[in-house]
């Protein structure tokens, strides 16, 4: 329908070919244009250019700063948690000390138990060999008045001289521990 | 479509009944005075406009936009990354940058007038404001080639392409000439002058049509009358993403050439 139109057209108005260009128009275009591509070229673009050149930088600035505070906290942050390792560390070695030491002390309570336990044996020992050294002492001289006293009133014999008393004494316990010995 | 077909059908019978339908006389506006006719007019106006707005923009132009600033940075940054940096890559967009972005506004508002109340002419509807804007774009890449690959160079790698046994050379390259080197201006030139043109002549074929019809005094052709109008309205929204579609297919066409132009043999 509009090829129609455009052939009614053109064949009605056969003075003016819309496809032939009018010279004053082409040349209006031309300077239009120009004047358009100079003003565009000279004020708009630059500023527009500038305009995202200084976009670009503060973004990127932003993220070289974004970038600059992650770091930091990075490092702040490892460094907090070397000094958590290094704190739990110090703790299990304290524990790990404390718990040698217990040990150490139960040791050595347990040797000083030992030594006291046997010093008081030795203690009782020497003390009941003295007893009974005593007690042999002290036997050995009853046994001899005894003896002597038992004696002299068997023989009618006073043995109460010193020298041969003691003589006599000395005489009967040897044959007595002779006696033993054999035995 | 019958609507269509109801919409030609009485545009035909009105024909009989004395309705001119609208032609490319629509485009032959009286002069305003001393041979300026409102497309000039309009042209110069677009200048104005486009450098205002821009200028505005981006004369305070600061790394938190305002309103304004946010607006021209959003074209800018349409024209400039989506339409240069991807058709030329990031190594040499930027030295064209200000010749596609000045197309394209300039176009996108000349178009847009077509859609104005009370401007209601696109200025892309006479072919010759586009001569020289596809003529700048044709000299543009081609400098861009020369420039880079050296005369010779560049038309080699503009007509020659690789992988192709010789004998087919003698018939591709004259083919690829005219593909590559000749027919570009023309055909950037007319899509978009068909398009402002056509689209145009449709919305004033619905609104002349529609009020004819709606004057006829009959019933029928009221009714009628009114499904062009709604129809007009229908082909407005689609001619508002047409004009904006053309500028950027203009633009993105001419950032190809250069890009393809400028490329790396491979």
């Amino acid at each position: 329908m509009i090829s129609n139109v455009v052939v009614a057209a053109a064949a009605a108005h056969e003075e003016h070919n819309p496809l032939m260009p009018a010279v004053p128009e082409i040349i209006l275009g031309t300077i239009v244009f120009a004047i358009i591509l100079v003003g565009i070229w000279k004020f708009v673009v630059p500023n527009f250019e500038k305009a995202y050149a200084e976009r670009t930088q503060a973004i990127e600035g932003g993220l070289a700063a974004a970038e600059t505070k992650q770091a930091e906290a990075d490092a702040k942050l490892a460094e907090l948690e070397k000094q958590l390792a290094e704190a739990r560390h110090e703790a299990a070695r304290i524990r790990e000390e404390a718990r040698e030491q217990g040990a150490a002390i139960v040791a050595e309570m347990r040797e000083q138990a030992q030594t006291e336990a046997t010093r008081i044996v030795e203690h009782g020992k020497t003390q009941i060999e003295a007893e009974r050294q005593q007690a042999v002492t002290s036997l050995r001289a009853e046994v001899g008045t005894l003896a002597t006293g038992l004696a002299g009133r068997i023989v009618g014999e006073s043995l109460d001289d010193e020298a041969r008393q003691s003589r006599v004494v000395e005489r009967f316990l040897a044959d007595l521990e002779g006696a033993e010995a054999a035995k | 479509m019958s609507l269509t077909a109801a919409i030609a059908a009485a545009s035909v019978k009105a024909g009989e009944s004395g309705f001119e339908a609208p032609n490319a006389g629509i485009f032959n506006l009286p002069e305003v005075g001393a041979g300026v006719t409102k497309s000039m007019l309009l042209v110069g106006l677009s200048a104005v406009l486009i450098l205002g707005f821009m200028i505005a923009s981006s004369r305070k132009a600061s790394v938190v936009p305002g309103r304004l600033q946010f607006a021209g940075e959003m074209v800018y940054g349409f024209v400039r990354n989506t339409i240069a940096r991807e058709s030329i890559g990031s190594e040499h967009f930027m030295k064209f940058v200000p010749f596609l972005f000045s197309l394209f506004l300039f176009i996108v508002v000349n178009n847009y007038y077509g859609i104005v109340p009370l401007l209601q002419l696109p200025s892309f509807g006479r072919i010759g404001y586009i001569v020289p804007l596809a003529a700048i774009a044709w000299l543009t890449f081609i400098g861009a080639g020369i420039w880079k690959h050296g005369f010779f160079g560049f038309f080699k790698h503009a007509t020659v392409p690789h992988g192709v046994p010789s004998w087919i050379l003698v018939l591709l390259v004259p083919l690829e000439f005219l593909s590559n080197i000749v027919v570009r201006p023309f055909t950037l030139t007319l899509r978009l002058f068909g398009n402002m043109f056509a689209g145009h002549l449709l919305l004033a074929l619905f609104a002349t049509g529609g009020a004819y019809l709606l004057q006829d005094g009959n019933l029928v052709h009221g009714g009628v009358g009114i499904l062009a109008f709604l129809m007009g309205i229908a082909v407005s929204f689609l001619e508002l993403i047409v004009m904006f579609l053309q500028a950027y297919v203009f633009t993105l066409l001419a950032a190809m050439y250069i890009g393809e132009a400028i490329a790396d043999e491979h």
